[in-house]
């Protein structure tokens, strides 16, 4: 069976410095790895090259079968079947801050696949629930703490349903006892049989949730 | 140095010592922009004036036994203002005899006798011959004058369109252009124009609309000194310098000569002019109409500024490199230059090439002008969206225009509204400077209310009045609409 995700010898550069050189990487349906490395060693690079944020100028990424080459960011209208398939949940967040928790999820159902306002809701009304946030779906992101943030940034994610999932830093924000919360949820996440990509230094997260590491030198 | 410094306040010490003795000159304030034959700078010497009205102020000097008469500008229309705060003693300059001015003022004997006078253009002439002719047509003439008070009453009985113009020379322009039908003023305004205009352009028409007479006006506490400037204007009417002057800039007619023989006769001639009601109610629905005419230019305006703004913005944030400059020229070249020139370049430099109405030309000034401002609004505004906010809607595979619709506009509206809204109040504001180019609008309006009455005191406290009426509630509004739209943090 191939993988969801292939990276082949990926290659970043900004300027005359080299980021990533030559990753590879495979990501199986129902498996979590985790991308380990110090800060700056390209983790967030491979992430954003992964969703199409980030030009790259050597190798290939291939997301089920859509294929991304070596060179400029294809433009949006290109693009359309990796965002069916990716879905990417930033360090910061980066919730719409003039949406409600609801309304940051259901944007894109209603908006790029077109479904009803009331399907979505209540699409996105489960998603948050099972994610623990249920009761914040009115509250404004500048409400939340970092732990409710993040869960809803995910179930924004999620809410499209792509089979890969990529998170930038997950444990940055969270204590101990949201880490292993988080952690039961990533494993429900792969058993649903999404693959998930997660960019981390926790050696400790790593060790105790993923199936397996992929590190990088800085 | 010292001794030269000092000289002035040792002098002044002295006349306080010495009983108050006359002055040494009879200091006189006119408006120099109205021009030959009244006030005009002198050709040979700018810093001199010359006129009629300047040797009937020297001989009113001489004969008050001055030594010299010193002239003092200021605008025409302050005239009145002027003369009550002492910044002169005696406003000569084509003053016209009114009622309200006699009610308000010291006013002096009439010593010239003027026509109202109609000018049309030559093909008109044998259609036109009476204000009554010109219903429906655009008359011009210049502000708070008893010429537009004429126009003011023709609007009602003859249903003509009085324009009120800043300025004496820009009527008859506009009459040769086409943009008015006919002006009413002064006989002596209209042969100069004429004459300026090459002696063919436009047709004066014989039979007067009006008769008006030139006065002298002194502050009202100034009686005593009005007789004695009376005597002196008598006098020179008996012993013929009056006449000298006057045939010297050929401005002399019979009909001086009766004006001269029944003031004589009689001590005082009787004001002419339209009777002004000095009701403040009077006033209310002009005041009325000019709040909503300010108030329409100025939403109308906002709606063209808006528009226009978005575009600029949109075409400097998402637009390629020459469209970027191009943009960027505009809107620093709007910002860098008053909005008084464009008003000018957009309703007189262009009338060459279009022809626009007043109205439409005032809207389109304003509208250009604050695009500018809206346009760095909302480029900034664009620009408080974080870039991580813009990545996350391109992963959730929204489009370039779904993300400015959905994302980037709602939360750039919010910043920009604060903002908005003050250029929107500053908007309503600079509309007075529309007056120029002959609208109405409510601080021209209050401008010819405070004329006609002779004081500012009302007229300005009812016009700031409606100044705020309008902006405070919109200031309220934009204070609303953000706590709305920004969630609580």
């Amino acid at each position: 069976m191939t993988a969801l995700l292939v990276i082949d010898r990926l290659s970043v550069r900004y300027d005359s410095r080299e980021v990533l050189r030559a990753l590879s990487l495979e990501v199986a349906r129902g498996e979590i790895v985790a991308l380990m490395g110090p800060s700056g060693a390209g983790k967030s690079t491979a992430l954003r090259a992964v969703a199409a944020l980030q030009p790259f100028g050597n190798g290939r990424i291939v997301v089920d079968g859509f294929a991304l080459e070596a060179g400029p960011v294809p433009p949006e209208s290109r693009l359309v079947p990796l965002r069916r398939r990716v879905g990417l949940v930033f360090q910061a967040h980066a919730l719409f801050s003039h949406l409600t928790a609801l309304d940051n999820v259901t944007l894109a159902p209603r908006h790029v696949l077109g479904q009803t306002r009331s399907h979505a809701e209540s699409v996105a009304t489960e998603l948050l629930g099972s994610l623990g946030v249920g009761g914040r779906a009115s509250a404004w992101p500048s409400q939340l703490s970092g732990g409710e943030a993040q869960r809803v940034a995910i179930a924004r994610a999620l809410a499209p349903d792509p089979p890969l999932l990529l998170m930038d830093e997950p444990t940055a924000a969270l204590d101990p006892a949201r880490r292993t919360a988080l952690g039961t949820t990533l494993r429900q996440l792969s058993e649903q049989g999404r693959g998930l990509l997660i960019a981390t230094h926790d050696t400790e997260f790593a060790r105790a949730h993923a199936d397996r590491v992929v590190s990088l030198t800085a | 140095m010292l001794i030269a410094a000092t000289c002035p306040v040792f002098s002044l010490l002295l006349s306080l010592g010495t009983q108050a003795p006359a002055p040494q000159a009879l200091v006189w304030g006119g408006d120099a922009e109205g021009g030959a034959p009244f006030v005009e700078a002198d050709p040979a010497n700018p810093s001199r004036v010359r006129g009629f009205d300047v040797e009937v102020a020297e001989r009113i000097a001489r004969g008050l036994g001055r030594r010299t008469a010193r002239f003092v500008q200021v605008q025409w229309s302050s005239i009145d203002q002027s003369v009550e705060r002492g910044d002169f003693t005696l406003g000569l300059s084509g003053v016209e005899d009114t009622p309200v001015r006699r009610a308000r003022h010291a006013v002096t004997i009439p010593y010239f006798e003027f026509r109202e006078v109609l000018a049309v253009r030559p093909q008109d002439a044998g259609r036109i011959h009476s204000l009554a002719d010109l219903r429906g047509h655009r008359v011009a003439t210049l502000g708070a004058t008893i010429a537009y008070d004429l126009l003011l009453a023709a609007r009602d009985s003859a249903g003509l369109i009085p324009l009120s113009y800043d300025d004496d020379v820009h009527p008859y322009a506009d009459l040769v252009s086409g943009r008015v039908d006919a002006v009413l003023l002064d006989h002596i305004i209209a042969q100069r124009a004429l004459r300026r205009a090459g002696g063919s352009a436009f047709v004066i028409l014989d039979q007067p609309v009006a008769l008006g007479h030139y006065v002298g006006v002194l502050a009202r506490a100034d009686s005593t000194l009005r007789d004695s400037v009376d005597a002196v204007l008598r006098e020179a009417m008996r012993d013929g310098t009056l006449e000298q002057t006057l045939r010297r800039w050929d401005v002399w007619d019979p009909s001086q000569r009766v004006l001269f023989e029944r003031v004589l006769r009689s001590g005082a001639a009787k004001a002419g002019g339209a009777a002004t009601s000095l009701q403040i109610i009077a006033y209310l629905p002009s005041v009325a109409r000019a709040a909503a005419i300010t108030l329409v230019i100025s939403i109308l305006s906002m709606a063209l500024a808006v528009t226009l703004g978005l575009a600029l913005a949109s075409a400097r944030v998402y637009g390629p490199i020459w469209l970027r400059v191009a943009t960027t020229v505009y809107v620093e070249v709007i910002r860098g230059t008053p909005l008084l020139l464009q008003l000018f370049v957009i309703y007189y430099g262009l009338s060459d090439v279009v022809r626009l109405p007043a109205f439409l030309a005032a809207i389109l000034a304003l509208g250009l002008n604050y695009a500018a401002y809206e346009a760095e609004i909302y480029r900034g505004a664009l620009e408080t969206v974080t870039r991580s906010q813009l990545e996350a809607a391109r992963t959730l595979g929204l489009s370039e225009l779904q993300i400015l619709r959905l994302v980037r506009g709602p939360q750039a509206f919010r910043f920009a509204l604060a903002p908005m809204t003050n250029d929107f109040v500053a908007l309503l504001k600079d509309s007075s400077l529309v007056s120029v180019i002959t609208v109405v609008e409510l601080t021209k309006q209050t401008a010819i209310y405070a004329t006609n009455v002779g004081s500012w005191v009302v007229p300005g406290a009812l016009c700031a009045a409606v100044y705020l009426a309008m902006s405070l509630p919109l200031a309220r509004l934009a204070r609303r609409l953000e706590r709305r739209w920004s969630p609580a943090t």
